[in-house]
C-alpha cells in the first residue's frame, strides 16, 4: 500500500514528458467553423495515433504570436490566420518555413493556397445574407444592400474597413473587376467612404462571425455582410437564412506554424492530414468552406458543392480579396475607417 | 524538555555575568553617547519598517513601475529605420526633403538592404514604414526580394536600377519618411495620439479632420465617465442613506444583494444586459405591451446602453464609500438641527450632507477612474461612436501589432487623469480629503 504514491510518482515522470511530447495546441476561430474543424481534422488525427490536440479559440489578433515569438516562449503550435496576417507575419519572421514536402504535393492545391510559410485549408467567402421568411424580394446586387427604400430596415456590416469599401464601391456601380483599381487612388477612397457615408445611419456593426445570423434572426437587421459559412450553419438549424452570391469576396485562412515552436514535427504531421482530401472533403461536408485541395472535389456530391463560395455559380460574379493591396493600405484606411465610424 | 531547561541555567548565568561589567561603565563604552545610542536604536528601527514593506515595495517595483516605465519608453522608441537603414539615414541627414534625394542615398539604401541578415528584419521596417506611408511594405518587400540588383554599382547606376526596379523609389514622400524616421526617439506616436503630426519638414501641425480621432475620443471618454459617476452618485446616495438608518442585521442582509452583482462576472452581466436591452428584449417588450411605444426603441450598440450597463456595474463602487461614511455621521446633529428650527430639507442640506462629502468624494473618484479605463462593456454594448480610449489601445495592441501606437495612447490617458486627480485634489482639498 506504501509503494503506491511513490509508484505512481513515479509512473507520471515518466509519462509526462511523453505526454508533453504528443500535446498539440491548435488554435481556431472557433464557432460553427471550429466545430467542422474538430470534426474533421482534430478528432481524425487523435483517433490515428498523433496524440491530443489542444484546441484553442482567438479572434485572428497577431499580437500574441509576435509576443510569444519574441520572448521565445512559443505554446501555439499551429494557428489558423488570415491571408493579409499570413504574408505580414511571413516578412516579420513570426512563422515557420512551410516544409511542403512533408505536406503533399503543390500541384494537387489550389495556387492561392501555396504560400512559403503557410497551407491555404479552406476558401470562404464574405457574402449578403438576409431572411427569406422576413424578406419576400430577394436582394440581388449590392445596389440593393444600399437601397434603404425598396428594402427599409438596418444593415449588418462588419466593423472595419476591408470588404466594406469593396462593397460600397460595388454598389456605386464599380465592376467587380475593376474594384480594387478604383479603390487605390485618392479619389476612389474618397468614393466609398462617401458612399458607406450613405448607409451609415441604417448600420449595424458587427464584429465576430456568429453575430450576423443572430441580427437576422431576432430581426434587428434585413440584411447583413456575413461569412458563408456561418449562414450555413444557422440554415442547418433549420433556420432560412438566404445568401446572395454576386458580389461577394473570396478569401483563403491558411494553417502556420509561429516561429520555434517545440513541437514542430507533429505541426506538420497535423496541417498535412488536415490538408489530405479525405480529411478536407469531411470537413466540406460539414461546413460550407471550400477545400484548397483539388482531389477533395471529386469526394463530394453535387448538393455539398453547390453550397460552397468555389463553386462555378457561386463564384462566377465573385472578387478574390485584395491581398497585396490591404497589406499596403490596409492601416491607412483601417485608421480613417475609425475616424470615421467615430464620427 | 527538562534536559535542555537544566542546559539553559548556566548559559542564561553566563550571559549575565558577560554583560555586566559593560553595564557598569557606560560611558567607557558606548564611546561617548546617549545620542549615538539612540540614533542606533532609530536606525534599526527603520530599517525593520523598511524590511516589512519591502515586499510590497519590490512588487509595486517590478509589476508596476517597471512596465509602466516600459510603456512610456516603447511610445518613444523608434528603432526600426535606425536599425536597419544606418547608412540610408546618414546619406539623408543633410538632405532638405524637398529636392530629389541624392543619389548617395539610393546607394546607401542597397548597400543597406543588402546588408539585411534576416527577412524578418525587412519586414519590422516595412511595417515601421508602411504605418506611416501607406504602399511603404510592398515597396521594401519588393526590393528587398529582387536583391541583388547589380554588382558594383556607382551611386548615379544605384539610383536607375532602383527606379527602374520600381517607379516609386522616385516619389518623395517614401523618402521623407525614411529621413523623419532615421533617429532612434521619436515624437510622432505621442503626436499622433494628440491629432498632431510632423509634416516632412519636421513641423509639427494637426491632422486633417478625416484622420483625426484622438482627441475626439479622448474627451468622450471622460465626458462618459462623468456621466456615468453623475448617474452612480445619483443613485448610490438614497440608497446608502437607507441602508445606514437600518438595524445592523438588516443592513448586512441587504448589502449582500448590493454585493452579489458585484461578485458576477462583468461579462456574465453585459451578457444579460444584451438580452434585457435588444429589440426583442424584456424592456422593449414590456414597453410596448404598456403601449408606451410603438416600435421598439433602440436601447442596445448605443450611448445609453453602455451608461445603463456601466451604471449597474460600477454601483457597487459609489454604495460601499458612501455607506461607510454614513455609518460614522451620527444623527443626532440632523436632529438638533431640526429641533432648532430649519427645516428637515434644509437641514439635510446644510448639515447631513457637508458631513458625507468625503463618502461622495471617495466613490465618485473611485467610480470615475475605474470608468477611464474601461472597455469591454462599451466595446460590446456600444456602437462605434461609443467606444472609449482604452478600446484603440486594444485595437493597435492586437489588431494593428503597433505597440508604440497602443504605448502612446496609454501614455496619454495615464497623463490626463494624473492631471485630473492633481486638479481634483487642488480644488478639492480644503472640505474633502480621502482620509
Amino acid at each position: 500500500m506504501k509503494l503506491k504514491p511513490v509508484f505512481l510518482a513515479a509512473a507520471m515522470m515518466v509519462a509526462l514528458p511523453v505526454m508533453a511530447q504528443s500535446q498539440l495546441t491548435v488554435v481556431n476561430f472557433g464557432g460553427a467553423n471550429g466545430a467542422a474543424q474538430k470534426k474533421a481534422y482534430f478528432e481524425a488525427y487523435e483517433k490515428a495515433g498523433g496524440g491530443k490536440i489542444t484546441a484553442v479559440e482567438y479572434n485572428g489578433e497577431q499580437a500574441k504570436i509576435k509576443a510569444m515569438v519574441e520572448a521565445k516562449k512559443v505554446t501555439w503550435d499551429v494557428v489558423e490566420v488570415e491571408s493579409p496576417d499570413l504574408s505580414r507575419g511571413c516578412d516579420e519572421g513570426l512563422f515557420e518555413k512551410m516544409d511542403w514536402a512533408k505536406v503533399g504535393n503543390k500541384a494537387d492545391f489550389q495556387k492561392a493556397a501555396v504560400h512559403e510559410c503557410g497551407v491555404g485549408t479552406f476558401v470562404w467567402s464574405t457574402v449578403m445574407a438576409y431572411d427569406g421568411d422576413k424578406l419576400k424580394t430577394a436582394p440581388t446586387t449590392w445596389a440593393d444592400f444600399w437601397d434603404v427604400k425598396k428594402f427599409p430596415g438596418k444593415r449588418g456590416m462588419r466593423k472595419g474597413a476591408r470588404y466594406n469599401l469593396e462593397f460600397a464601391l460595388m454598389a456605386d456601380g464599380v465592376k467587380t473587376a475593376d474594384v480594387y483599381k478604383v479603390l487605390a487612388t485618392k479619389d476612389g477612397a474618397e468614393r466609398a467612404f462617401k458612399k458607406l457615408t450613405e448607409l451609415k445611419p441604417n448600420i449595424q456593426w458587427w464584429e465576430a462571425g456568429a453575430q450576423p445570423p443572430q441580427f437576422l434572426v431576432a430581426g434587428d437587421v434585413v440584411m447583413t455582410t456575413a461569412y458563408n459559412g456561418r449562414i450555413d450553419a444557422a440554415q442547418r438549424e433549420g433556420k432560412n437564412l438566404k445568401i446572395t452570391w454576386t458580389g461577394g469576396i473570396y478569401d483563403l485562412d491558411y494553417w502556420v506554424m509561429p516561429k520555434g515552436t517545440p513541437n514542430k514535427d507533429a505541426a506538420l504531421k497535423f496541417i498535412a492530414m488536415a490538408s489530405s482530401p479525405d480529411a478536407q472533403a469531411e470537413y466540406a461536408k460539414n461546413i460550407s468552406y471550400g477545400p484548397t485541395n483539388n482531389k477533395a472535389l471529386t469526394k463530394l456530391d453535387a448538393k455539398v458543392l453547390g453550397m460552397l463560395p468555389t463553386s462555378p455559380a457561386n463564384s462566377k460574379d465573385a472578387l478574390q480579396f485584395g491581398i497585396g493591396f490591404w497589406a499596403d493600405q490596409g492601416e491607412a484606411l483601417e485608421k480613417r475607417f475609425s475616424a470615421w465610424a467615430a464620427q | 524538555m527538562s534536559a535542555s531547561g537544566t542546559e539553559l541555567q548556566p548559559f542564561a548565568g553566563a550571559t549575565l555575568e558577560r554583560i555586566a561589567p559593560a553595564g557598569g561603565t557606560p560611558q567607557a563604552l558606548a564611546g561617548g553617547t546617549l545620542a549615538a545610542q539612540l540614533h542606533r536604536a532609530e536606525r534599526r528601527r527603520k530599517l525593520r519598517a523598511l524590511a516589512l514593506t519591502m515586499p510590497l515595495l519590490v512588487f509595486l517595483l517590478v509589476f508596476f513601475l517597471v512596465p509602466l516605465g516600459s510603456l512610456l519608453v516603447r511610445a518613444v522608441e523608434n528603432p526600426e529605420v535606425a536599425d536597419v537603414l544606418p547608412n540610408t539615414g546618414q546619406a539623408l541627414a543633410d538632405w532638405d526633403r524637398n529636392s530629389p534625394p541624392p543619389a548617395a542615398a539610393y546607394a546607401a539604401m542597397l548597400a543597406d538592404l543588402g546588408g539585411i541578415e534576416e527577412t524578418a528584419q525587412a519586414g519590422v521596417l516595412a511595417r515601421r514604414l508602411n504605418s506611416e506611408v501607406a504602399g511603404a511594405r510592398s515597396l521594401v518587400m519588393g526590393t528587398y526580394r529582387a536583391l541583388p540588383l547589380g554588382d558594383n554599382l556607382s551611386a548615379d547606376e544605384a539610383r536607375s536600377k532602383l527606379i527602374e526596379h520600381d517607379a516609386r523609389w522616385e516619389e518623395l514622400p517614401y523618402w521623407q519618411t525614411i529621413a523623419k524616421n532615421s533617429s532612434r526617439w521619436t515624437p510622432d506616436y505621442l503626436l499622433a495620439a494628440l491629432d498632431f503630426k510632423r509634416n516632412a519638414q519636421g513641423d509639427i501641425e494637426r491632422v486633417g479632420a478625416e484622420e483625426a480621432a484622438f482627441s475626439d475620443i479622448l474627451g468622450r471618454t471622460f465626458q462618459m465617465s462623468a456621466v456615468v459617476t453623475f448617474f452612480c452618485l445619483l443613485l448610490g446616495y438614497p440608497l446608502a442613506y437607507w441602508l445606514s438608518t437600518l438595524s445592523e442585521r438588516k443592513a448586512n442582509v441587504l448589502l449582500i444583494l448590493v454585493l452579489l452583482p458585484f461578485w458576477t462576472s462583468v461579462l456574465v452581466r453585459i451578457a444579460a444586459w444584451i438580452v434585457l436591452l435588444q429589440n426583442n428584449g424584456l424592456v422593449n417588450r414590456f414597453l410596448i405591451w404598456i403601449g408606451a411605444t410603438d416600435a421598439p426603441i433602440p436601447l442596445l450598440f448605443n450611448r445609453l446602453g453602455v451608461i445603463i450597463a456601466m451604471v449597474h456595474i460600477l454601483l457597487p463602487f459609489a454604495i460601499l464609500p458612501l455607506y461607510s461614511v454614513m455609518k460614522s455621521v451620527p444623527p443626532n446633529y440632523l436632529r438638533a438641527a431640526i429641533s432648532l428650527g430649519s427645516t428637515p430639507l434644509a437641514g439635510f442640506f446644510r448639515v447631513y450632507l457637508p458631513q458625507t462629502y468625503p463618502g461622495v468624494a471617495a466613490g465618485g473618484l473611485l467610480v470615475f477612474i475605474t470608468c477611464i479605463g474601461y472597455y469591454v462593456t462599451p466595446a460590446l454594448l456600444g456602437g462605434p461612436a461609443d467606444q472609449m480610449l482604452s478600446y484603440y489601445v486594444a485595437q493597435y495592441t492586437n489588431v494593428e501589432v503597433n505597440w508604440g501606437m497602443a504605448c502612446a495612447l496609454g501614455g496619454v490617458l495615464l497623463t490626463a487623469t494624473m492631471v485630473l486627480y492633481a486638479l481634483y485634489r487642488k480644488v478639492a482639498k480644503a472640505e474633502l480629503s480621502l482620509g
